[in-house]
């Protein structure tokens, strides 16, 4: 049983009672780096046996996925934004040309060169955030969902009945009732490959290291000296999220470098942990209950009619 | 690059995913489990101030009422044969967990205490059954708030501190209501009295949510939702106020108020509901009060700096 429902939490999976655990694992998408293939949809789809859930055309610029779902562990998200100027900003991507040739390098950023009206693109692979205080785990009333020994968050499906507390519960909203099925489902963080040893599927198939699996520890270290590149070469708009200790949900397992607002991306600009005010709210419920029993005993005092 | 001012979305999908719960089923659970929960204690008072009319109501609103509201809560899962599982382990952070061991105990004892008074057999322990059903039933009528508040629902968990005691005047509005309606006038008396006290709390702790929630309580006021809780607060103050006023002296007049109660307290259950619905549908409750919270903090961290 979590004795911890909020704040900063170093030793998660021996909070939840494994003793003798290996290191936290997780995840770094670096969206700055992600080119939107969508390896990593279909590398989770292959490995994890998720079935298909909707082949529709979203009109959501090259996203047709839409968004995380039971059926939807890997949801790479695609933003199209006008930009008032155009600039150049070298990312680091590998570019094709003649290096250090005379013209300037072919590098791609990600936005166009036509100034006014040009377009900025934004690529990001949304994935579950492994949460520290995880609201899914908490609320579910069957223990279907669990707290493994790498700090990740897992449903076990054989324990599910399907009565989708943990849906509303994410912050994020992230994990959902798979239609037809009933069952809830979201990422294990590839829990039968990382028991192995090995790496998840999407960080396993993604071409330009946007996603980027390991210790927590060390990717956050990684991811700080990312943000420091990026913002020694002028990239304003770049910020790490779910990355501190000290947010709302006690920080990510898998957390981003975005290049814009939480928002624009489909994420909560500061999400908290719904069972932060867990005492709060059964104080009130309790005080509720008294209130109720003091109106039962009031209504049968005083005249015998 | 600076950029644009950025709109409050993804292509305007919600943030959260609204809940997977089933209309009727969870808004039903809600005012069936009031109304079970506060009925109950209504049939112990009637128990102990003899008042066999009210205690048989009573007993049998308790019983019907956590009977049918458990068919329900298994309806709504998906997987129903798995309902059993419910019980597999006590999660104080999982709401729909204590409830699951409140609801299955106050159930078969309000079934035991209600066929023990129909029958007429084993008059103690049905009495007994009785006693530990009224135990568990505050805590039914009101446990259900917690369980839309433990959520990531702007509109259910921002409004954790009054929803308890909405639901619970709202149970008891609808226990008075529902034993005013089946029991003669001259023992109706403590129901007509709950119904009232019911509706005032009910009310008060009403105004002081919408109040309170300020942007995130607008689904509370607008929209279906909005027409909904509308309905049942002229439903409970006019039942409210009838029947404490002429209750007393007319059946028809206890009768009707008691059924105004009763639909009032439905009402309220599915305003509740769809309120909590449309705030997940909207991404725009869920983003603002929360970059309000980053502002706020940067402000207050640049004036900390500052002094």
């Amino acid at each position: 049983m979590s004795s911890s429902l909020s704040g900063p939490l170093h030793d998660v999976a021996g909070d939840a009672g494994h003793e003798d655990h290996p290191p936290r694992m997780g995840f770094f998408t670096d969206t700055s780096v992600c080119i939107g293939c969508k390896a990593c949809e279909v590398a989770c789809k292959e490995w994890n046996l998720v079935p298909e859930d909707g082949l529709s055309l979203s009109g959501m610029s090259y996203d047709n996925t839409q968004a995380l779902g039971a059926s939807t562990w890997r949801h790479v998200a695609f933003v199209e934004q006008p930009t008032g100027r155009a600039s150049r900003t070298d990312l680091g991507m590998p570019g094709i040309g003649p290096p250090g040739g005379a013209e300037p390098p072919a590098g791609p950023g990600q936005e166009t060169d036509s100034g006014e009206g040009g377009v900025r693109w934004l690529m990001s692979s949304d994935v579950c955030k492994h949460c520290t205080h995880a609201a899914c785990l908490d609320v579910c009333p069957t223990g279907s969902l669990f707290r493994t020994e790498f700090g990740t968050v897992v449903v076990q499906e054989d324990i599910c009945n399907g009565c989708g507390y943990c849906v509303p519960a994410c912050p994020y909203g992230v994990i959902d009732i798979r239609p037809g099925d009933g069952r809830a489902f979201k990422c294990t963080l590839c829990y039968d490959r990382i028991g192995e040893g090995m790496t998840p599927a999407c960080a396993q198939a993604c071409p330009t290291e946007s996603i980027q699996y390991g210790e927590l520890d060390e990717l956050r270290e990684r991811a700080g000296r990312r943000l420091g590149e990026l913002q020694e070469q002028g990239v304003d708009g770049a910020r790490l999220y779910g990355a501190d200790p000290d947010d709302g949900v006690g920080g990510d397992g898998a957390f981003f470098l975005l290049l814009d607002e939480p928002e624009v991306y489909g994420l909560p600009p500061d999400p908290v942990v719904t069972t932060r005010d867990l005492g709060s709210m059964w104080r009130h419920v309790g005080a509720a209950a008294l209130g109720l029993v003091g109106v039962g005993v009031a209504s049968f005092i005083g005249r015998r009619r | 690059m600076v950029p644009e001012a950025s709109p409050d979305s993804y292509y305007g999908r919600p943030i959260i995913k609204p809940p997977t719960w089933k209309t009727p089923d969870v808004p039903l659970y809600l005012f069936l489990g009031g109304l079970a929960g506060a009925s109950a204690v209504l049939a112990e008072g009637a128990a102990v101030t003899g008042r066999p009319d009210l205690e048989r109501v009573a007993r049998v609103a308790a019983s019907a009422g956590a009977g049918l509201g458990t068919v329900a809560l298994i309806h709504d899962l998906h997987r129903p044969e798995r309902f059993l599982n419910m019980l597999r382990v006590l999660k104080p952070t999982s709401p729909l967990s204590v409830g699951s061991w409140i609801l299955a105990p106050f159930s078969g004892l309000s079934a035991a205490a209600a066929a023990s008074d129909l029958t007429g057999r084993l008059p103690r322990l049905g009495r007994a059954a009785g006693m530990g059903a009224t135990a568990l039933g505050p805590a039914l009528a009101t446990y259900t708030a917690a369980l839309l508040a433990n959520t990531a629902v702007p509109a259910w968990h921002d409004a954790h501190r009054e929803l308890p005691f909405v639901f619970a005047g709202s149970g008891a509005t609808a226990a008075g209501g529902l034993a005013c309606m089946f029991t003669p006038t001259d023992q109706a008396g403590p129901a007509r009295r709950m119904l009232a006290a019911g509706a005032l709390v009910e009310l008060a702790a009403s105004e002081r949510l919408t109040s309170r929630l300020g942007m995130v309580g607008e689904p509370y006021r607008e929209g279906r939702p909005g027409r909904l809780m509308k309905a049942a607060r002229v439903l409970t103050a006019v039942g409210g106020t009838a029947a404490l006023l002429a209750g007393g002296r007319s059946r028809t007049v206890s009768t009707v108020a008691g059924a105004a109660c009763v639909a009032a307290s439905v009402l309220t259950r599915f305003g509740i509901f769809e309120a909590g619905m449309a705030s997940a549908r909207d991404p725009k409750y869920t983003v603002e009060p929360q970059r309000e919270r980053l502002r706020a903090r940067a402000a207050q961290a640049a004036s900390t700096m500052a002094g």
